[in-house]
């Protein structure tokens, strides 16, 4: 018999949508039970960070780890899992690329910690009560994380190996992980560093929509306004937005296949850097506009108003590790 | 702010405004020695990622020049451009970065005079944003 692999899952700002996806293969699951011993999974099974810690350095084969950077709790257990595993695997979109979480990132005028204890109109909190990382109740100290400043993806803090992106990873993609996993234990064989275990080209490739020979579309439409839906014709020259061609297969076509336009969570393909921008410069060109020519810069934006949140539209899973997102973040000049 | 020389990036169809800009320099027109020129086949050619790219390493404005509406020389490359950077501005405006450090302009091949004007306006515009803050100098691309 083979020598069982060390896994250890931890997690960061997460939804633990992740652990659900893992635990969504199914009967497949029992062969990854066979395949790997957890040393440390803590929202499935009882494990603290106590035990993560007695481990020794590299004891743990492939340490994954899911959700963003958010406080300097999850920076602790990040750098845990880098000195206990021999491999670092960032699954799902927040570990990737800083997910949902990193929209917080946006330069508010106010600071985000303001908006949400104090300026949210939801929010009742007269006396400003506020988390603090410490506080003192009948002599004994209480403490919490503290927040950092910007949610960032799993790479800025630490060394990371392999990245399976997706929110959360399709199942075909963990069944490719567990192929690896497989591979690993049988041979000790592993990817070239660096590697992404999803497709390679865009979501086109693989979506089963009907493509005609020229896409193009006068204007944006949200879904709800759509009274009829071509079920088989690509989802742009019906209007709706897909984020398709700039985003990495790998799900099957998963959205597109109920009708509903891809949001990006896979990312941008290799060699793109910024995938909303990407985005913005394949979905302009689409775009049909009659007598262009005598066009006023106004009915112009017209068009463009219908797309009213263009970051969470475009970096709705990328923001964290954008160009444009670096833009704007506050580190010294080099 | 008196001090402030802006760096301006500017892209330039090769068929018009590149030629144009060369007309306005063998005609000995004077103009504000801030726009830095990189010549593209066509307007259309400008990906956004070259505007954020340029902003990022530490331009203060960007300036994209293209062929008179109707006078491109690929047909419709300057009105895509235009889609592109308009969609972009909107972007921009929705992260809190003053959307007028980008500008389109048109300019001919017979316009060096214009292009003087230009480069003057734009030029004066981007002195008065002020130089491009907390800007990370390292080249991510």
């Amino acid at each position: 018999m083979m020598k069982k692999i060390n896994l250890a899952i931890a997690l960061g700002a997460t939804c633990a949508g992740c652990d659900v996806a893992i635990l969504d293969l199914n009967e497949k699951i029992l062969e990854v039970f066979d395949l790997v011993e957890f040393k440390f999974w803590p929202t499935a099974m009882d494990f603290k960070l106590d035990d993560l810690k007695k481990l020794k350095d590299k004891e743990v084969d492939v340490g994954i780890y899911h959700g963003a950077i958010r406080t300097t709790e999850d920076a602790k257990i990040a750098k845990i899992l880098r000195q206990k595993s021999k491999v670092v695997v960032a699954f799902g979109a927040c570990a990737n690329f800083g997910g949902i979480p990193s929209l917080a990132n946006m330069p508010f005028e106010q600071d985000m910690f303001d908006l949400v204890y104090k300026d949210v109109p939801s929010m009742d909190n007269p006396e400003n009560t506020v988390p603090l990382t410490s506080v003192k109740i009948n002599d004994v100290e209480l403490t919490l994380p503290g927040i950092l400043e910007n949610a960032d993806a799993l790479e800025e803090v630490i060394d990371v190996d392999y990245f399976v992106p997706g929110c959360p990873p399709m199942v075909p993609l963990i069944e490719q992980v567990v192929e690896v996993l497989k591979l690993y234990a049988n041979t000790g064989k592993l990817p070239p560093k660096g590697s992404v275990i999803a497709g390679t080209k865009t979501l086109c490739e693989e979506c089963g929509r009907t493509k005609p020979e020229k896409i193009s579309f006068k204007e944006f439409i949200s879904p709800q306004e759509v009274d009829e839906m071509d079920p088989d014709l690509c989802l742009l020259p019906q209007g709706i937005l897909c984020l398709g061609p700039a985003t990495r297969a790998g799900c099957d076509g998963l959205c597109t296949k109920m009708n509903v336009g891809c949001r990006g969570c896979l990312g941008p393909t290799d060699k793109v850097k910024d995938h909303g921008l990407k985005m913005i410069s394949a979905l302009t060109s689409l775009l049909e506009v009659e007598i262009e020519e005598e066009m006023t810069e106004e009915e112009l934006d017209k068009i463009v108003d219908k797309i009213p949140d263009p970051l969470g539209t475009f970096y709705r899973f990328t923001y964290g590790k954008s160009l444009i997102y670096k833009l704007h973040s506050e580190e010294e000049l080099i | 702010m008196k001090d402030f020389e802006p760096k301006i990036i500017g892209f330039l169809c090769t068929w018009c405004s590149y030629a144009g800009a060369d007309l306005a320099g063998t005609s000995r027109i004077q103009y504000p020695s801030n726009i830095r020129i990189i010549r593209v086949m066509c307007s259309g050619r400008v990906n956004p990622m070259f505007v954020v790219n340029a902003l990022q390493q530490g331009a203060d404005g960007v300036l994209i020049g293209g062929c008179h509406p109707g006078d491109c020389h690929y047909q419709h490359g300057n009105y895509q451009a235009r889609r592109r950077i308009t969609m972009m501005k909107k972007l921009l405006e929705f992260l809190g970065i003053e959307p007028d450090r980008v500008r389109m302009t048109w300019v001919s091949a017979a316009e060096g005079r214009k292009f003087a004007q230009v480069i003057e306006e734009v030029t004066e515009d981007i002195r008065k944003l002020g130089p491009m803050k907390q800007v990370r100098r390292k080249n991510e691309w």
